[in-house]
């Protein structure tokens, strides 16, 4: 009965002695292939190029005259971010600071707003959904809505509330309307995270702790969150690669200048901007990756520890 | 005996017209409060994509005259057949098409083959290899962007896949881009799922002779259809919400898939907000109408990874 189960499978030729659950050297290949495939682009359009960005980085290019025109410069280019680029200390400062509004701002709102819509409310579908629409929504999609709110002449903000703000122009302030623009969207992703995780607590724990007397809250700081460790950690990391990548929603806002410089725009101005400044661009990029991988390792390590103990 | 008793005494007093001492079920301060909390927190995160429907809705002559914030005297459709046919969209939602289908089923499909080795086998390198997939996922765009762009310059391509004879420029530049960068995050999460498959199963293909390749596409690929439909909404969102790739790697406009043609919109609507929001909503609207059919796939492909472990 089981051989007939696959008509269309050529019975295996298996050598005498050879256990029936051995692998062939036939399906050998086929998965090296079939793995291989992954691989390959993963190295080759992703890592490679992250490689090719530490090695630019030491030198000088402006992208015509093929691999000759490349000229090696040692840590010229690091010198001359750290001395003589004016974007560069502030583009790094409002990385910080964006990062430090998502992880003390917008990330605690998204705890908050699942731990609020965990309980069994009237509506509470409506709620998510409005919280999580603008999730879906690209963020340059977002920098193009939210201007309508912000423009000076013709916004929301100013005419309703009849004050003449100029949310965007305004260095001072408009890292800030950015800031918040980007939380509307990042609240929802964190909520939706954090909702599964809070669903996924053994309810019996949160009963055990009830009939002892516990107060919701004494129940949430003692229960819950510790049980939340794992999905602590994947909003953390969620909210600093976020936080590094952004870029859509400045470059749309005013093409990221004047109090919207990030270290992501810098790197992208380098390259399609004016002047082509190739190795320049890639010293900026290498000190995204040094600073994004400080975030990943860890986290991967955590990951995976955790997997291989299993 | 208790039971007759509680109901005797029930009738009793209702009888007497005293209210049955049930427990309460009134509104209570503090949940008023919430479901006004909720409310308002609603309200305004449905503000601002309101107040882009409501902009695109009022004719330009009506708002130069009152301003935005005014009462509406007619409302139209007018911006939008206008910033349909002006910002092109149907030859930017094609090359939407052309560059984000292919490169989604790519990506599904690369990944659950490299999910399932990784997730079925064990050999030397296994984890490193997933963990070098899943890390790909994670880089910002920009720190691969200048050596990517310089690669794709050099990549010859026949000028019959594309007319610069290189891969730059080109719709299969950015849907190879994507498949790399999307593969890691996919393979990661198909081979956490795959592992849940019990070994019993393929173990019994392999007795009765299945090829590797057979178990793979007979046995787990059926089984991963939650899995699939999950990611597959999500990458979908992720690769139609692009702005970086299609700006970068596309030097000229015209080929751009519809979220890195905003940047055009931009110029081409220049000082017409009404154009602006029209043409927001209706590039908006494909992802939300996947949200709102596939909500539940949506969520679900967010949130496979968070409650691992």
């Amino acid at each position: 009965m089981t051989i007939a189960a696959l008509p269309q499978e050529v019975p295996r030729r298996r050598r005498a002695g050879q256990s029936p659950t051995r692998l062939t050297t036939r399906d050998r290949v086929v998965l090296s292939v079939m793995l291989g495939i992954g691989v390959v682009l993963s190295i080759g359009l992703v890592w490679v190029p992250a490689l090719m960005s530490v090695l630019l980085s030491f030198a000088t290019w402006n992208g015509v005259g093929g691999v000759a025109a490349i000229h090696p410069v040692g840590t010229s280019n690091y010198r001359q971010i750290a001395t003589d680029y004016p974007p560069f200390w502030p583009a790094l400062q409002h990385n910080l600071i964006w990062l430090a509004f998502f992880l003390l701002i917008a990330t605690p709102l998204g705890l908050l707003f699942a731990v609020l819509l965990d309980k069994e409310i009237r509506g509470t579908r409506i709620y998510q959904t409005a919280l999580f629409m603008p999730v879906v929504l690209s963020l340059a999609l977002t920098g193009f809505i939210w201007q309508l709110i912000y423009s000076p002449e013709q916004g929301l903000i100013n005419n309703l509330f009849d004050v003449h703000v100029d949310w965007l122009g305004n260095p001072s302030i408009n890292l800030w309307a950015a800031m918040v623009a980007a939380s509307w969207r990042h609240v929802g992703y964190i909520m939706v995270i954090y909702l599964a995780g809070i669903k996924a607590v053994d309810p019996s724990l949160k009963e055990a702790a009830a009939l002892d007397g516990a107060s919701e809250p004494q129940i949430f700081r003692h229960v819950v969150f510790p049980a939340l460790r794992s999905t602590n950690v994947v909003v953390l990391v969620i909210t600093i690669i976020e936080a590094l990548r952004a870029f859509d929603l400045v470059y749309v806002l005013n093409h990221g200048r004047n109090g919207l410089e990030l270290l992501s725009v810098l790197i992208t101005e380098n390259i399609i901007g004016g002047a082509t400044r190739i190795g320049f661009g890639s010293a900026i990029a290498v000190i995204l990756l040094v600073i994004s991988l400080g975030v990943i390792i860890p986290y991967l390590a955590a990951t995976f520890r955790k997997d291989a103990a299993r | 005996m208790s039971m007759t008793l509680g109901r005797r005494v029930a009738r009793g007093s209702n009888a007497a017209g005293v209210a049955p001492s049930r427990k309460k079920r009134g509104v209570r301060p503090a949940r008023v409060f919430l479901y006004v909390f909720l409310a308002s927190v609603a309200l305004a995160w449905f503000a601002p994509m309101g107040w882009a429907v409501y902009t695109s809705l009022r004719p330009y002559a009506e708002t130069a005259r009152k301003g935005y914030v005014s009462w509406p005297d007619t409302l139209t459709f007018k911006n939008y057949t206008k910033a349909f046919s002006e910002g092109q969209f149907p030859h930017y939602y094609l090359n939407t098409i052309i560059i984000v289908v292919p490169a989604l089923l790519l990506t599904l499909f690369v990944s659950s083959m490299a999910a399932f080795v990784l997730s079925r086998f064990n050999f030397r390198g296994n984890i490193a290899i997933l963990l070098l997939l899943t890390a790909g996922n994670l880089l910002p765009s920009q720190v691969i962007v200048t050596p990517l762009f310089n690669i794709f310059r050099v990549v010859p391509l026949p000028t019959a896949m594309n007319e610069s004879g290189t891969l730059l420029n080109s719709y299969w530049a950015v849907g190879l881009i994507h498949v790399a960068f999307q593969t890691g995050f996919c393979t990661f999460v198909l081979a956490n799922f795959m592992r849940m498959i019990p070994h019993e199963l393929t173990e019994a293909a392999l007795v009765d002779g299945a090829s590797a390749w057979r178990q793979y596409f007979s046995v787990i690929l059926p089984l991963c259809r939650p899995a699939l439909a999950a990611l597959g909404t999500l990458e979908f969102t992720w690769m139609y919400n692009d702005f970086f790739w299609g700006l970068v790697l596309m030097v000229s406009g015209d080929k751009r898939p519809i979220t890195s043609a905003l940047d055009n919109l931009k110029g081409t609507f220049f000082t017409d907000n009404n154009l602006i929001a029209a043409g927001s909503v209706l590039v908006a609207i494909p992802t939300i109408v996947v949200y709102i059919v596939l909500q539940k796939q949506f969520v679900r492909g967010l949130t496979v990874g968070a409650t691992k472990g």
